[in-house]
């Protein structure tokens, strides 16, 4: 039919595997490039996207894209092999084909951090939607203030890219903060609660823009921190994660409050999200 | 635009089977009211005159039974467990296909429904009223859904006048009936001696001239015009306003919530016979072959585990939970995504629930009180 609208085909893209990088022993990171070199010249992304990868046979799942958006030879996805899609992906190797879905949604604001201290703060395994933003200052460092990261892991085996961290520990205006609940031998950072290390944070709260991702407690706790030190509400941003199926709110499984997490997030201003992030079983 | 009152026709009782005649001859496939199990679904029309008459639909929570109409009118019954919904949302509908050609490489394919132009007879207000619901979420702005779009578009409405509203049905307190207004093709009202017909579309209007009728008299017009206020009066159900988000945003910690999971079993029967709920899975389905996999969407309800499943942990892990969500979003914050509530008072939810969960009575224990501080 000819519906003067735009209409959602919704069929992926082939994508060939370029890389493929063990992370830990479930967390690996793929590298893809579009099959159509037309539509891979034209893929463009922000750090806080996120693709549907579908294998073959099995189905799709929603994974953010870690890659920095201005290096065009491949896509990368960082994936923790957990769910009957995500571990038929860790099967794959170079050479391999997926479908490749997207980008979607609504990534971080970059626009809005120039000039400004970035505070990251980030909980659970790699926490890769967060992960391109380091790498995006990093690249870029001249245009931002201080570079506040602070990670904080279960199990201090769970912390991936750990030489990354190292080595941005060391970095000029640049303060790593990592905690594990549960440490191991030759863990060099904090063992405890990563809400402890809170207090620790350099920044200026007035000049500050603050990204969240991980688990919602901790996110909870965070956002508790960060205002009590005057960070204005406008500057805390936050990763949402929730079941995602068709990306384009139409399945209805993302829903929070009247969002499409898919659609209007997975990126939200605290403001948006956290009345309704006080109440369980949303 | 409805066709001014003038321009009605009356099509006398033993003439029903021309218009049904007619649009199989302009090609549709008509779907009317069929009894199945014990209850009015809508089924291809095998014959012009197979229309049912002289059955009601006795509802009440958790209970629909038909029972004789003292009248034998053809639509007395005031709804069964199905809108319009499958016939626009399928409840399966294959989206893509993907297949290794003979390089093994994969090949998807966007896959177009092929669906028979559809006339449905004896669609109801709130079905009509659900279906503009849906269409703004299927078709926003700039973002059709191809499928939906295409099962829209082949649609032929014929819709009727309630005149039996059943002891579930409140859609004069949500607004949308019990009086067709929009989003029909012919409008039907019946009276003891036949029907006046209204176009309202031109599909409709073009079909009504073919049938040649007489013009309705003023009188049958009055008669078919007081149908609607008297229908709206004999229904018993409501809610306490149209726009109920602050009230339940604001009641999230409800006991209310608790007691109502402890009678909700999760079937999800509610969210299935719901003409609003949109809520669909993704799955595929690879061929035994293992050549190619059908990518398909079908129906999904947030009543069942996996709706909100993440890895590691369910975002509503228990009913009530999935519960609030579910009144929630129908009451409360669909007015964010639409600007309307996803409610059209067809009582389906009441009707279908196995344990008569009543969501009007729900809706008033928990905006009885005030909010507790």
């Amino acid at each position: 039919m000819n519906a003067p609208h735009a209409i959602d085909a919704g069929a992926p893209h082939a994508a060939t595997v370029v890389a493929r990088t063990q992370e830990s022993p479930t967390i690996f990171t793929l590298e893809l490039r579009l099959d159509d070199a037309a539509a891979h010249a034209a893929y463009r992304f922000a750090p806080g996207q996120f693709n549907m990868l579908y294998l073959y046979g099995v189905g799709e799942v929603a994974i953010s894209i870690m890659s920095d958006p201005e290096d065009r030879d491949g896509i990368g996805h960082t994936i923790r092999a957990v769910g009957r899609v995500t571990r038929g992906l860790a099967e794959l190797q170079p050479g391999d084909q997926v479908g490749l879905r997207g980008p979607f949604g609504r990534g971080w604001p970059l626009q809005e951090m120039g000039g400004r201290d970035v505070v990251l703060v980030l909980g659970g395994l790699g926490c890769a939607p967060a992960v391109s933003v380091i790498h995006y200052v990093l690249k870029r460092r001249e245009r931002f203030g201080k570079l506040v990261i602070i990670q904080g892991v279960k199990h201090a085996d769970d912390l991936i890219w750990r030489e990354q961290y190292d080595r941005w520990s060391k970095l000029p205006d640049t303060q790593v903060l990592v905690a594990a609940d549960e440490g191991a031998a030759l863990w060099p950072w904090h063992v405890g609660r990563v809400t402890g290390l809170f207090g620790l944070a350099r920044f200026n709260p007035e000049r500050a823009v603050a990204m969240m991702c991980g688990p919602e407690g901790m996110m909870r706790v965070a956002a508790e921190h960060l205002l009590a030190r005057g960070l204005p509400e406008s500057s805390l941003f936050l990763s949402m994660e929730r079941n995602m199926q068709c990306a384009v709110g139409r399945c209805g499984h993302c829903q929070f409050g009247g969002a499409f997490v898919c659609r209007d997030g997975p990126v939200f201003n605290w403001g948006e999200v956290r009345t309704l992030l006080a109440h369980r079983g949303f | 635009m409805p066709s001014q009152p003038d321009q009605a026709g009356f099509l006398p009782l033993d003439q029903m089977h021309a218009l049904v005649a007619r649009l199989m001859q302009l090609g549709y496939q008509c779907l009317g009211p069929t009894v199945e199990n014990g209850a009015i679904v809508m089924r291809e029309m095998r014959a012009p005159d197979a229309l049912p008459r002289g059955l009601q639909a006795e509802q009440a929570p958790g209970r629909y039974r038909l029972t004789q109409d003292p009248l034998n009118r053809y639509f007395a019954w005031a709804n069964g467990p199905q809108a319009i919904k499958p016939q626009t949302f399928a409840p399966t509908e294959s989206l893509w296909r993907v297949a290794r050609d003979a390089a093994g490489a994969l090949q998807f394919e966007a896959v177009v429904p092929d669906v028979p132009a559809q006339a449905i007879i004896g669609v109801r207000a709130c079905d009509l009223a659900a279906m503009a619901v849906q269409d703004a979420h299927f078709l926003r702005e700039g973002r059709y859904d191809a499928h939906y779009a295409e099962r829209r578009e082949r649609l032929f409405l014929v819709a009727v006048q309630c005149a039996e509203p059943a002891a579930t049905c409140f859609c004069a307190s949500t607004g949308d009936g019990p009086t067709p207004t929009a989003g029909y093709d012919l409008a039907l009202a019946e009276l003891a001696e036949g029907f006046v017909v209204e176009a309202g579309s031109g599909k409709g209007a073009a079909v009504l001239d073919a049938l040649n009728l007489a013009a309705a008299t003023p009188q049958q017009i009055d008669a078919a015009r007081q149908q609607g206020p008297v229908a709206a009066a004999a229904q018993t159900r409501s809610l306490p306003g149209r726009n109920l988000r602050d009230a339940l945003m604001s009641r999230l910690e409800h006991p209310r919530w608790d007691e109502v999971a402890a009678r909700c079993l999760a079937c999800g029967n509610c969210t299935a016979v719901c003409p609003t709920c949109f809520c669909h899975a993704e799955v595929d389905e690879p061929a035994l072959n293992g050549q190619s996999s059908e990518h398909a969407r079908i129906w999904d309800s947030c009543f069942g585990e996996s709706h909100g499943h993440l890895h590691g942990f369910n975002v509503r892990p228990d009913i009530k939970s999935r519960y609030r969500q579910w009144l929630t979003h129908k009451l409360a914050t669909w007015h964010d995504q639409f600007g309307r509530s996803g409610c059209v008072g067809c009582g389906r939810c009441i009707a279908w629930c196995p344990t008569g969960i009543d969501l009007t009575e729900e809706v008033a224990a928990l905006t009885a009180s005030e909010v507790r501080p």
